[in-house]
């Protein structure tokens, strides 16, 4: 086995769900250039919704190939969370478009805190099981390093679905709508774009991503919990920074650059340093990354100019 | 005439009061600290189950202590298996008036908790705390009806040395975890193995595939992990996405019917241990196990040891007659109980004087039993 290959795997699977979390937290703050601290909340809830929805399935037709399952459970979560998103919006942000910067970001962070508490209402407080047996088992040696067939599809539809939002912002009616609302949301009201509901698109579309990328996480590790928003919507907002946030393909490079350095770190650490430092370290890794490119490069790898007004 | 009727009527009072002295119910608290929330609450549910399970059965026999009718309470604190938040409710329970307590479940939140307990003479005696620090502190308050790490981590080294040449260690960086995991790679050593690595992670963690992948490299034989369920199942599962063929095992944090949910069909043949006998070859272990499962469901981990630890703690108030605790603790250290896991004396620390450590193996979707070590 090539141990650099499989770290560069783990990176990328790991990187993946990283990016599709960090568009989420992109995408908002290029249209309203206010940071979303529910969304990893979000992820949790579309993990919590799909094995919900899948484990009610099983239960009523447990012959249906597992992959159909699955995928209905996915297909579930994806309109609960964009509800959930449109109504975060509708509760937490609209209220307070014109109040200062500060008041959304603590009714963000108390919509967080108040999801995991519902989740902890609904799931109970212990780690559930995502039913991995329904999935294809499947496993692969490319370049000497070993791949699931749950990662690739992982990596898949994080590619897939970056270029459909990338076409969506720029080449829809939608996408026009979103650019101009970034740009300037006073002018492109009086240009006739109805910016609330811009807004609300975008946080559903945001919040779509969310239930995917949680789907993947639950799916890959075989378990969901009320609290695995909070370090993942962390490590999400660190690679949209590192991408350059408000930035689509800054927010997808950011994410994989983080995994990949997350498990690069975490797979040499111990010997780089002789065993001073160990893996235990892997989660600094991002917030080094995090603090590194805001004091360095604050508008990120790929960022505009626009960031330095915030 | 009226003289003899007050004094008669001052006769009867006392006597009223007399009998009434002798019949007067006292109600005694006893503590119980555990995870209540958090992803170790199922564990910590069960250890609060175990206790009110003994409590309940204890106060159905209309206990007297010293002439009172005694009713037990239990008073439950959650402790979130967070070292602070223990000696927070520590203090509590003590402010409320506990006279002994049966915690933590955690040795993180044991240690820290045992002092609270000591400096304010009530007597604890801990279900799970296993780390070797808990009673090596020197407080005459503190005891455990569980084998401690050093017992347990023996017996697994030298299994993981009969298992395999090679052996890779990972611990959670908790007092249990590491505690553990240091007795397993001593133990392993001594026993000829070679350990090829020690990879420390933390117990919210679920990403292990960078730390197994630089492991890989080293090819193990076995891979020990010294941590909670909630952790090794992922790590389980993620060692066969990486196409790993070493053994996987752990110590009791494990096994638990949680881990096999989580890891599915990735759990099979992995091994683990737990101290003391499986419910099935306890001396009293279908009776409890019956009457525990009519009430509360499925023993998750630790149930039979809670509940021994109540009625051991009981039993020193009824040879002390009394529920003092600076009366009934000389008690404690002197008991010979045969509970629910087996016999339980303590030494001159607060262990077991004797315990043993069965290896279970997942097979089939269940633990099974693979063999009884005495350490």
């Amino acid at each position: 086995m090539d141990i650099f290959a499989q770290q560069m795997v783990n990176g990328l699977v790991l990187g993946s769900v990283y990016a599709l979390v960090a568009l989420g937290y992109t995408l908002v703050y290029g249209i309203l250039e206010l940071i979303n601290f529910a969304h990893g909340e979000t992820t949790m809830m579309g993990s919590m919704i799909a094995i919900t929805v899948i484990g009610a399935l099983f239960g009523v037709a447990p012959d249906l190939p597992g992959i159909v399952i699955v995928f209905t459970g996915l297909l579930a979560a994806i309109p609960a969370c964009m509800l959930l998103g449109y109504s975060i919006e509708r509760v937490a942000y609209r209220p307070l478009r014109h109040a200062p910067r500060l008041a959304p970001l603590i009714t963000a962070i108390g919509i967080s805190i108040v999801l995991q508490n519902v989740a902890m209402l609904i799931w109970g407080k212990q780690y559930i099981a995502f039913p991995t047996t329904l999935l294809p088992q499947g496993r692969h040696e490319i370049l000497g390093a070993s791949i699931t067939d749950v990662q690739i599809a992982i990596l898949f539809l994080t590619v897939t679905i970056m270029v459909a939002l990338v076409t969506l912002v720029n080449r829809t009616r939608l996408g026009r709508a979103m650019r101009a609302t970034a740009q300037a949301p006073a002018v492109a009201q009086l240009m006739g774009v109805n910016v609330n509901r811009v807004i609300s698109a975008t946080f559903v579309i945001g919040a779509g991503l969310a239930a995917i990328a949680g789907v993947m996480v639950s799916a890959n590790y075989g378990q969901a919990h009320y609290y695995m928003g909070f370090l993942l919507g962390l490590k999400a907002f660190s690679a949209a920074v590192l991408g350059g946030i408000g930035n689509l393909t800054g927010a997808m490079l950011g994410g994989m650059l983080l995994g990949v350095l997350e498990a690069l770190g975490a797979g040499y650490i111990g010997d780089l340093t002789g065993g001073f430092l160990g893996s235990h370290y892997q989660d600094i890794f991002a917030f080094l990354v995090l603090i590194l490119v805001l004091t360095l490069k604050p508008s990120g790898l790929l960022g505009s100019k626009s960031v330095e007004r915030a | 005439m009226k003289s003899t009727l007050l004094a008669l009527s001052v006769a009867v009072a006392l006597g009223l009061s007399m009998t009434a002295q002798a019949e007067e119910a006292v109600t005694v608290k006893i503590g119980q600290s555990s995870p209540l929330t958090g992803p170790q609450a199922h564990i910590g549910k069960d250890n609060d189950n175990g206790v009110r399970l003994a409590i309940d059965e204890i106060n159905a026999t209309k206990p007297v202590i010293d002439g009172k009718a005694v009713t037990f309470e239990v008073m439950s604190e959650d402790d979130q298996a967070d070292p602070k938040t223990a000696t927070i409710v520590a203090q509590r329970m003590i402010d409320e008036g506990i006279v002994g307590v049966v915690g933590h479940l955690n040795s993180g939140a044991t240690i820290p908790a045992s002092k609270v307990y000591a400096d304010n003479d009530i007597p604890q005696i801990s279900p799970s705390a296993t780390a070797i620090k808990y009673t090596a502190q020197g407080f005459k308050t503190a005891f455990r009806v569980m084998t401690n790490d050093e017992q347990q981590g023996k017996v697994l080294g030298a299994y993981a040395a009969k298992l395999g040449k090679k052996v890779a260690i990972v611990d959670d960086q908790t007092a249990y975890g590491q505690g553990l995991a240091a007795e397993v790679e001593k133990a392993a050593k001594a026993a000829g193995a070679e350990v090829v690595a020690v990879e420390h992670t933390n117990d919210k963690a679920t990403d292990f595939s960078a730390i197994l992948t630089s492991i890989k490299g080293k090819a193990p034989d076995v891979v020990f992990f010294g941590g909670m369920d909630p952790q090794g199942a992922p790590m389980a599962k993620q060692m066969r996405q990486l196409g790993m063929k070493a053994q996987f095992l752990g110590g009791d944090g494990l096994q638990t019917p949680k881990f096999i949910e989580l890891a599915g069909a990735d759990a099979e043949g992995a091994i683990a241990s737990i101290p003391g006998l499986p419910i099935e070859k306890m001396p009293k272990g279908a009776d409890f196990k019956k009457k525990f499962e009519e009430k509360y469901g499925q023993i998750q981990l630790y149930a039979p040891y809670a509940y021994d630890a109540a009625y051991v703690m009981v039993d020193a108030m009824q040879r002390a007659n009394s529920t003092d605790p600076a009366k009934y603790l000389p008690e404690l250290g002197k008991t010979s109980f045969e509970g629910v896991t087996g016999k339980i004396g303590f030494d001159a620390k607060g262990d077991l004087t004797s315990g043993p450590i069965t290896l279970y193996t997942v097979k089939g979707g269940k633990w099974e039993t693979l063999e009884t070590v005495q350490p």
